[in-house]
């Protein structure tokens, strides 16, 4: 299935990404290239700079290399829209941000120190809609369970839509379904809007079950490919051991 | 300033009013109690009261290298060192992913023996003490305008930069994928406070300055349930407990600036035990 649902219009390319901290090369000329409508997964062990790339794609963290984004219809290169879903964000319990606050403060320029925007709100809970989590607008961010949380910042990240989603995965505070719900949604929003989609994910079951394209990473890509192709790979077996099957 | 006085008295028609410097310390509260309030939000957000504590401490460096230098305007001093520190600090903060709180606590004390070693070596220390507690009752006319220039800074900058300090302080990296400068837009952040803190020290003083920053938006922080409320009920705790804590000071002989703190640290109390019922 590694061509499913990929228009080809569109191009994502990662050119020559290379980070360091001080004198340690954390991430070593790094190119992908990503398709629309697929579902790219970075893979890795831990310290294998899996967040530091996408922090580098982001313009987090310094860097070398760039990242282009080609319009292939119109032959035209074009500014990268870029949508976020991060690993984890700085919540506490009762804490007075609500869905709304964390929402608008994304999308819009009037304050939320100030009166509620009608027009905002009604157009946050459509947006809610579409992954089914407009009952929590009024919510604490802090009081949403891991699987609502991630629901929310996935609707955030695709407003307006992006031509690039990037998705950290949690690692903590989401149980299994939740996690199959989470890959479901993404692949549902991949069909639906042509979405390029690059993801840093630790569950391999299900990178093997959803993924379209696979990249093992360790300060460079070793491999990349289907996932069978990568699963099966010796460079794979030497960094996972049998964990796979 | 007087049109003001006039409005003052028919409002507030009681006996210490009489008097301007009661005047002045009351005008001087109602301007920058709502800017404590509103920056102490994001403060307790962010958890940097100890951040701010530090920056407090600077403040004595910032008069001692003021007087070496022979830089006759202290406030001027103070500020420009205070902003410094604060864009030092920041930086480090930002450098290390662990213990930023021991760096910090460094730097604290650092600025804080700089400070006292410089003055008591030039003999100017007891002329400088009174900044250790502060005096409310000795804020001048110019430091009110200082306050006001102040007081629509913070406004400006809170109405047009909220919604982004409010994403950065809840992942950074979210920010910057929705474009926000995230660098630029905390270190314009630290430089008010500096500002804000400097120009309040002197009245309110060293040992006090920080809680007034973080209790009342602590204390709103335990039964708000969203922004909104999160705002209104630190401004209204900020403002109830300077404006009774000067009007107590005055009538039972009590500093002002801790008696205003004991008011705040009441109500945090009073809205800590409240929190189990307005949030569960």
């Amino acid at each position: 299935m590694t061509e499913t649902g990929a228009c080809g219009l569109h191009c994502t390319k990662i050119n020559n990404i290379s980070v360091k901290f001080g004198k340690e090369e954390v991430l070593h000329n790094v190119n992908i290239h990503i398709h629309c409508g697929q579902l790219t997964v970075i893979i890795g062990r831990n310290g294998a700079g899996k967040t530091t790339l996408l922090k580098a794609i982001l313009g987090e963290v310094e860097h070398t290399g760039n990242i282009t984004f080609m319009d292939m219809k119109e032959k035209v290169a074009k500014k990268i829209k870029i949508g976020y879903v991060p690993q984890s964000i700085n919540i506490e319990k009762h804490m007075p941000t609500t869905v709304y606050d964390l929402f608008a403060s994304c999308i819009c320029h009037v304050p939320v120190f100030l009166k509620k925007d009608k027009k905002i709100y009604q157009e946050i809970k459509e947006q809610l809609k579409i992954f089914g989590a407009e009952k929590l607008i009024d919510r604490s961010i802090g009081d949403l369970s891991g699987g609502e949380l991630q629901r929310v910042l996935l609707s955030i990240a695709t407003k307006p839509v992006p031509n690039l989603l990037i998705l950290d995965e949690p690692v903590s505070g989401i149980d299994k379904n939740g996690t199959r719900d989470f890959y479901e949604i993404v692949g549902a929003l991949k069909k639906k809007y042509d979405m390029s989609i690059l993801m840093v994910s630790h569950d391999l079951e299900l990178v093997k079950k959803y993924a379209d394209k696979v990249i093992l990473l360790d300060k460079e890509v070793i491999r990349e490919g289907a996932p069978e192709e990568v699963f099966n790979s010796l460079e794979f077996r030497n960094r996972f051991g049998d964990e796979s099957k | 300033m007087e049109v003001i006085y006039t409005i003052l008295e028919t409002i507030l028609p009681f006996e210490f009013m009489n008097y301007t410097f009661m005047k002045n310390a009351l005008i001087a509260i109602i301007l920058v109690s709502p800017i404590f309030a509103v920056l102490g939000t994001m403060i307790v957000n962010n958890k940097m009261a100890f951040f701010s504590d530090a920056l407090g401490h600077s403040a004595l460096t910032g008069i001692a290298i003021g007087m070496v230098l022979g830089i006759s305007n202290m406030n001027i001093s103070m500020i420009f060192f205070a902003v410094i520190f604060a864009l030092l600090l920041n930086l480090v903060k930002n450098k290390t992913s662990y213990g930023a709180d021991t760096i910090i606590s460094v730097f604290s004390s650092i600025a804080i023996a700089l400070g006292l070693a410089m003055l008591a070596q030039s003999g100017n220390f007891n002329k400088y003490s009174s900044y250790l507690v502060g005096d409310i009752l000795s804020i001048s006319e110019t430091e009110i305008l200082y306050l006001f220039l102040a007081f629509i800074a913070v406004g400006l900058f809170w109405y047009f930069t909220f919604n982004k300090l409010n994403v950065t302080s809840i992942n950074t990296t979210l920010a910057k994928s929705r474009g926000v400068n995230t660098k630029l837009i905390d270190n314009i952040f630290v430089i008010l406070i500096a500002v804000i803190v400097m120009i309040s020290i002197r009245w309110i003083g060293i040992l006090l300055i920080n809680s007034l920053l973080i209790l009342p938006a602590a204390s709103s922080r335990n039964i708000a349930k969203n922004m909104r409320t999160y705002h209104l009920f630190s401004i209204l705790f900020s403002l109830f407990s300077g404006i009774s804590g000067l009007i107590l000071s005055y009538y039972w002989n009590i500093p002002t600036g801790p008696m205003i703190v004991l008011i705040s640290g009441m109500i945090y109390f009073i809205t800590f035990g409240a929190k189990k019922l307005v949030k569960e």
